[in-house]
């Protein structure tokens, strides 16, 4: 029988650093970045009012930050890290080095875009920016996943058959400066959700050489047995999820809303809920596949979702100047080219720099997704959502 | 305070490193880590930095290491301990490990230029551990670029011409981080380093200890000068020996009459162009930076004797 507590109202970041709190971790080591910067404030007054039992190491730089969680997770700590932006720029060599090292890592990614010019507003940029460092990659959708998601990356990332760093987003100030009412977990649930296991660690009893130098006879190997970890831990996700002691609707590698609808909007984030209340709110047929597990990409599950779409739409809160197509879009293509399924794919680039996704902007796109739909065109279009909300 | 090593038996016999890892023969890195191994304390964890020492000694599938050891990047070394120190003392203190001695090894780039930042933090707050860094005057896992730790006039792949800068007061950097301990120290003087690892490791908090450690292969010398040119390095006031306890300088090997410094470079590839007539002037902006360099120490020592004197009361 679950005892829970009564909802309280929390920031994302708020609780972010709640289920953080309650996962009991060892170590968390972290630099301030706007939005991020609340998280680790109040992991710090939870360690100083004896709440945590915990290290709270303040690193001098985001790079430090990751390279001191990789140095406490192999001693054997659970250890935690956020950061945002530049902060995640200035990791992201340490971040391919924590996944081929295979160090269990979690860190809360408030999103927020690069640099210049400087902003520090939300779209998906700086995550983007990693997408291939090897980690998984979650996105949340509102507060109480935030909180929910945190908790389960630590049973994700401690799985023998993952062991892995993993990167739980939410949409900066979008989610980690909204308050919303959060159903949290109890104390024990938490504790006995994460039981703590063994692995290989820095012990003198049994001493292990980690980072090794490894030429081009080994490193192949390594790297596609890091891959497939990666790959499989899709499964270990779903277990996780299940096995889960809270609330797990809609918690699952993708999310979809309306399946039968023949124009279907796929997208990361808290930009799901946005896409659904127009949806619903106007009565357009308009299918919502909300991407949650981003790395590994669920093929399968994305693709079932789109097998009998007429249109897609793929919402993209990042550029990839001069690519082919921008992230999310490009993994949509890939996918349906594989699966001989040749269908219009429109790439809907929104929000970048924090530009606000508005009802009624979404309205207008949705008005001219469904027509187009109906007439059956068939060509791809890029669209650039960039109607100012009046500030 | 532990008392002195004077016989080599006293050392722990059994070897943390492996023979039979890649180093070029008589590199003096590998010569002064397995001295430092032999002195530092049980159980023990090493950190090491990108460079010539990590490259040797982790070749998968084969280590040299016999003691838990890790490798992260290039400039993290100082952070990477940090967690690890962090990390044993909370799963300590939680009944889930225990804490371990701590050793960081990182070259004169991996510390003195790219890895300053990650070395300063990490001595700011205190964690406890002895960070090493064994200087040999350059990048030499990458082919011999100079780094801050070159000397001046030195030639290297990427000063030609000889270097134009002085070498970085990297015993000085340390010590203004109030941290309890730093030393310098070389491998032909070899109970001077031993027990100064031995000391290092007795301080709640970190230490440094800058070893200089000739490379035959980036200096251009005969493998068999390796621990000779260690110790002209010391007798021609090159590398003095000296250590800054709590503060208080102290002078460990005082040469009163020094050797003439072309002793220490001529037997080195990258000097030889110094030595040339044309070249005088860059000659003699080394020799006095040796000698200003000197004066300095022993100014800072007779400060260190008074203010030992005065807290002896
Ligand atoms: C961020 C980064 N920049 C550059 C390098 C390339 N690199 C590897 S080792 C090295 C030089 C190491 O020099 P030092 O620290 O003096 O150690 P040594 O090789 O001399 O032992 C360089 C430049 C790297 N690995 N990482
Ligand atoms: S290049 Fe120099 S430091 Fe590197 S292994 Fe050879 S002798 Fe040692
Ligand atoms: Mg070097």
């Amino acid at each position: 029988m679950q005892r829970l507590h009564a909802p309280v109202l929390l920031s994302g970041n708020d609780a972010v650093a709640l289920a953080v709190k309650q996962s009991d971790v060892d170590v968390v080591a972290a630099y301030p970045i706007t939005p991020q910067t609340t998280i680790v404030e109040k992991l710090s007054k939870y360690v100083a009012d004896g709440e945590l039992r915990a290290r709270f190491i303040s690193v001098e730089s985001e790079h430090s930050a990751l390279s001191a969680c990789v140095g406490a997770a192999a001693a054997g700590a659970r250890c935690f890290t956020a950061t945002s932006s530049q902060g995640l720029a200035l990791m992201h060599e340490v971040m391919y080095i924590a996944a081929g090292m295979r160090v269990p890592v979690v860190m809360a990614v408030a999103n927020r875009t690069l640099s210049a010019p400087i902003n520090i507003h939300c779209d998906h940029s700086d995550i983007m920016g990693s997408r291939d460092s090897g980690w998984v990659q979650i996105f949340c959708e509102n507060v109480q996943e935030a909180y929910s998601r945190v908790i389960q990356a630590f049973r994700l990332a401690e799985d023998s058959r993952v062991q892995l760093p993993v990167a739980v987003n939410l949409d900066g100030f979008t989610l980690s400066h909204c308050y919303e009412a959060v159903q949290p977990l109890e104390d024990e649930d938490v504790r006995g959700y994460l039981p703590r296991r063994r692995r290989v660690v820095l012990d003198y009893e049994s001493p292990v050489t980690m980072g090794g130098l490894s030429l081009p006879n080994t490193y192949f190997e390594i790297k596609l047995e890091q891959a497939r970890a990666l790959e499989s831990s899709k499964h270990v996700f779903r277990e996780v999820v299940k096995a889960y002691p809270g609330e797990k609707d809609g918690l699952d590698v993708v999310d979809v809303y309306n399946p039968g609808a023949s124009v279907k909007a796929v997208c990361l984030g808290s930009t799901a809920g946005t896409l659904r209340h127009v949806a619903k709110t106007y009565g357009f047929d308009v299918g919502v596949v909300n991407v949650k597990l981003f790395r590994p990409f669920p093929r399968e599950e994305v693709l079932a979702a789109l097998s009998e779409a007429g249109l897609v739409a793929v919402f993209d809160r990042a550029l990839s100047p001069g690519a082919a197509a921008n992230p999310l879009t490009s993994d949509v293509k890939a996918l349906l080219y594989d699966a001989g399924l040749r269908k219009p794919v429109w790439t809907v680039v929104y929000g970048l720099g924090g530009r606000d996704l508005t009802t009624a902007v979404v309205r207008k796109l949705l008005e001219e997704l469904v027509e187009a739909a109906y007439a059956g065109r068939q060509e791809a279009r890029t669209v650039y959502l960039r109607e100012v909300a009046a500030w | 305070m532990v008392k002195p090593v004077q016989r080599l038996d006293e050392l722990v016999d059994t070897e943390a490193l492996s023979p039979g890892h890649s180093a070029c023969a008589g590199c003096g890195a590998m010569i002064a880590v397995r001295q430092i191994l032999m002195a530092a304390p049980h159980p023990l964890i090493v950190v090491n930095a990108t460079g010539c020492v990590e490259v040797v000694s982790t070749q998968i599938p084969h280590t040299a290491w016999n003691i838990p050891y890790i490798h992260v990047a290039f400039e993290n070394a100082a952070a990477v301990a940090s967690g690890v120190e962090a990390a044993l003392d909370v799963l300590e203190a939680k009944g889930l490990g225990r804490r371990h001695h701590i050793l960081v090894l990182a070259g004169d780039g991996g510390t003195a230029d790219i890895g300053l930042q990650a070395l300063s933090g990490a001595f700011e707050r205190g964690h406890r551990f002895v960070y090493v860094c064994y200087d040999n005057e350059a990048y030499m896992n990458t082919g011999i670029q100079r780094s801050s730790l070159t000397p001046l006039g030195a030639w290297s792949r990427t000063t030609p011409a000889g270097k134009l800068e002085e070498k970085k007061d990297l015993v000085a950097i340390a010590t203004a981080h109030r941290i309890p301990y730093a030393a310098t120290a070389t491998i032909f003087f070899w109970k001077d380093l031993v027990n100064k690892v031995r000391k290092a490791f007795t301080f709640d908090g970190p230490s440094f200890i800058h070893v200089y450690a000739p490379c035959n292969r980036g200096w251009y010398f005969n493998p068999a000068e390796t621990v000779r040119l260690s110790k002209l390095a010391v007798e021609t006031r090159y590398f003095p020996l000296y250590e800054v306890e709590r503060g208080v300088y102290r002078i460990n090997y005082f040469v009163a009459t020094p050797k003439p410094l072309e002793m220490f470079l001529k037997p080195q590839g990258r000097f030889q162009h110094l030595l040339k007539p044309e070249n005088s002037h860059l000659m003699e902006a080394l020799k006095q930076s040796v000698d200003r360099r000197w004066e300095e120490l022993v100014v800072l020592s007779q400060r260190g004797k008074q203010a030992y004197a005065a807290m002896q009361g």
